[in-house]
C-alpha cells in the first residue's frame, strides 16, 4: 500500500486565524479516515484544500504521488497553474453537507451530465451507470424527479451517487448527514458504510456521528485547534483515547457511541 | 386646429416604415446589449482585481453619460478618427453599448444570487470554468433575470427617437420629417404616440407576466 494523501508541513490561515498549523498527514491508498474533533479545528478546511476550494499558504500536499497546489518545471517548484489543478481534480471528488445538487436537472441528468462533460463517456453508458448508481443508493425510479422533489437524504444519496459516478481514487464527505432531519441520518450513513465495505476508493469522511466514525473508519483522526492530537484504530480511539483532549472530547458523546 | 384624416393617410406609410426601423433598432441593440452585458458582468467578477476595476469604472463611466451624449461621439466625433458608421449602425452600436452597462448589473446580480455551493460542487466534479458558467450557473440565473431584462428592451424601445439626433429615420425621425416639411404636428406626433403605447402596454404586460412566471420559488 502506497500513500495517496500526504500533507507536509501544510499551514493555513483565514486572515488572522490560524487553521491549520504545520500539519503533517498521510492516508494510505484505500484507507478509509475519519476525522472528528471539536467545531473550528479545521476539518473541514483539510477537505476543501484537498478538493483545490481552498488554497494553502504554505507547506506541500501530494496527492497520488503529484504536488498538488504547486507545480515542477525545470526542477523548480512553482504554484499550481489552472491546468494542474485540473489534471489533478479527476482524482478527487467531494460531497457537501448541503449536498448541492444541480436544481435545474433531474435526478439521473445530475449524474450523466457530468460524466458526459468531465469524462466523455457517451450519454447511454452515462445513463446505464446512473441507473446502476441509483440502485446502488437505493433510488430506482426516482430518475426523472427535480431535486426539490426529494427528502434530503434522498438528496444527500443522489450527490453521493454523483460523486461516485466520477470514478474517483478518493472521496471526500464532510458531514454529509448534518443537514438532515435525525430520522434521514441513518439511510445515508449505511450507503456510506456499504460503500466503505465494497470499494477499495480512499475515503476521507469528516463527522460528528461517533457510531458511523467507528463502524466506518480504519482509522479516526482527532483533531484540535488545526493539529492532530491522536490517530488510530476506532476501537482504540473510542475505548482507550491516550490523550486528556481526546476524553473531554468523546465524553460529550457517551451515550452514542 | 382640425384632426385631419387626409393627413393621417398621408403621413401613416412614412410612419409604418419609421416603426419597422425602430423595432429593428431595438431589437438588434437589444441582443447587443444582452451579450455585451454579459462579457462585462463576467469581466466585472474577474478575479484580476485591476480588470474588474477598469471594467467596472468604464461602464460606470458610459452609464452615467447621457445616450445622446454617445451617439453623437459615435457618429459625428468618431469620423474625424477615420471611423465612418452608417447611422443605423451608430445608433444600434449606441442603443447597445449604453444598455449594456444596465443589463451587465442584472447579469451580475443573477450570477452571484446562485449559490456559492453550486460553484463548489462544479469544481468538485471538476467542470471547467466555462462548461461551470454554461451547465451549471446560467441555466439557474437566466430565469430570474428574464423580467429585467424584458423591462430594458421596453425602455430600449422607449429611447429610439433619440436616434433622429443622428439621422436615423425612426418611428418618431419620420413624423417629425413630415411634420417639419409640411408644417402637420398634431396628427403625427400624435400618432407617433399612439404607436409607442401600442406597443409599449402589451410589451408591459408580457413582462409583468414573465415576472409572475419567474418568481422566485419558496425555499427550495
Ligand atoms: N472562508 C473562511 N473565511 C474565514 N474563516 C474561515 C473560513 N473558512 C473557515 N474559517 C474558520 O476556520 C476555522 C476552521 O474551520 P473549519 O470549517 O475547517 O472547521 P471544522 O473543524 O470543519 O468545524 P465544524 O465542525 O464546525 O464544521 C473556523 O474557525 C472557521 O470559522
Ligand atoms: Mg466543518
Amino acid at each position: 500500500m502506497n500513500k495517496i494523501i500526504e500533507f507536509q508541513g501544510v499551514s493555513k490561515s483565514f486572515g488572522d486565524l490560524q487553521v491549520l498549523e504545520n500539519l503533517n498527514l498521510h492516508v494510505m491508498s484505500g484507507e478509509k479516515l475519519a476525522l472528528i474533533g471539536p467545531s473550528g479545528s479545521g476539518k473541514t478546511t483539510i477537505l476543501r484544500i484537498l478538493m483545490t476550494l481552498e488554497p494553502i499558504d504554505s507547506g506541500i500536499v501530494m496527492v497520488d504521488g503529484d504536488y498538488l497546489w504547486h507545480q515542477k518545471t525545470d526542477n523548480k517548484l512553482e504554484p499550481a497553474s489552472e491546468k494542474h489543478l485540473h489534471k489533478m481534480r479527476q482524482n478527487i471528488c467531494m460531497v457537501f453537507q448541503q449536498f448541492n445538487l444541480f436544481p435545474h436537472l433531474t435526478v439521473v441528468d445530475n449524474i450523466v451530465q457530468p460524466q458526459v462533460l468531465i469524462k466523455k463517456s457517451n450519454k447511454n453508458d452515462a445513463l446505464n451507470k446512473a441507473e446502476e448508481l441509483l440502485a446502488l443508493v437505493g433510488l430506482e425510479g426516482k430518475e426523472s424527479q427535480y431535486p426539490h422533489q426529494l427528502s434530503g437524504g434522498q438528496q444527500q444519496r443522489v450527490a453521493i451517487a454523483r460523486a461516485l459516478a466520477m470514478d474517483p481514487k478518493i472521496m471526500l464527505f464532510d458531514e454529509v448527514t448534518s443537514a438532515l432531519d435525525p430520522e434521514l441520518v441513518d439511510e445515508v450513513l449505511t450507503v456510506l458504510h456499504q460503500l466503505a465495505e465494497s470499494t477499495d476508493t480512499t475515503m476521507l469522511t469528516v463527522t460528528h456521528e461517533m457510531n458511523f466514525a467507528r463502524d466506518f473508519a480504519d482509522r479516526v483522526l482527532f483533531f484540535d485547534k488545526g493539529k492532530i492530537v491522536e490517530s488510530g484504530p476506532p476501537d482504540m480511539i473510542f475505548t482507550n483515547p491516550k490523550e486528556a483532549r481526546t476524553r473531554d472530547f468523546l465524553k460529550n458523546f457517551i451515550g452514542k457511541i | 386646429m382640425e384632426w385631419s384624416w387626409t393627413v393621417v393617410l398621408d403621413v401613416m406609410p412614412k410612419m409604418l416604415a419609421g416603426l419597422v426601423i425602430t423595432i429593428q433598432a431595438t431589437f438588434i441593440g437589444a441582443i447587443l446589449a444582452y451579450v455585451l452585458g454579459l462579457m462585462l458582468a463576467i469581466l466585472k467578477m474577474s478575479k484580476s482585481k485591476p480588470l474588474a476595476f477598469s471594467v467596472y469604472w468604464s461602464s460606470e463611466f458610459v452609464r452615467r453619460t447621457p445616450l445622446l451624449v454617445q451617439l453623437y461621439f459615435l457618429f459625428y466625433v468618431l469620423p474625424d478618427f477615420g471611423i465612418f458608421l452608417e447611422p443605423f449602425t451608430a445608433g444600434v452600436l449606441g442603443l447597445g453599448i449604453h444598455f449594456s452597462t444596465y443589463t451587465s448589473e442584472v447579469f451580475r446580480a443573477g450570477i452571484e444570487n446562485v449559490p456559492k455551493g453550486q460553484w463548489e460542487a462544479a469544481k468538485s466534479l471538476n467542470y471547467t470554468p466555462y462548461q461551470t458558467m454554461r451547465y451549471v450557473i446560467l441555466p439557474q440565473a437566466i430565469p430570474p433575470m428574464i423580467p429585467p431584462l424584458a423591462n430594458y428592451l421596453i425602455t430600449m424601445f422607449k429611447e429610439t427617437p433619440l436616434l433622429a439626433a443622428i439621422t436615423v429615420v425612426e418611428l418618431f425621425n419620420a413624423a417629425n420629417i413630415y411634420s417639419n416639411s409640411n408644417y402637420k404636428y398634431l396628427e403625427p406626433m400624435t400618432l407617433v404616440g399612439v404607436f409607442f403605447l401600442l406597443v409599449s402596454v402589451p410589451a408591459a404586460i408580457a413582462a409583468n407576466r414573465l415576472e409572475q412566471k419567474f418568481k422566485p420559488e419558496e425555499v427550495r
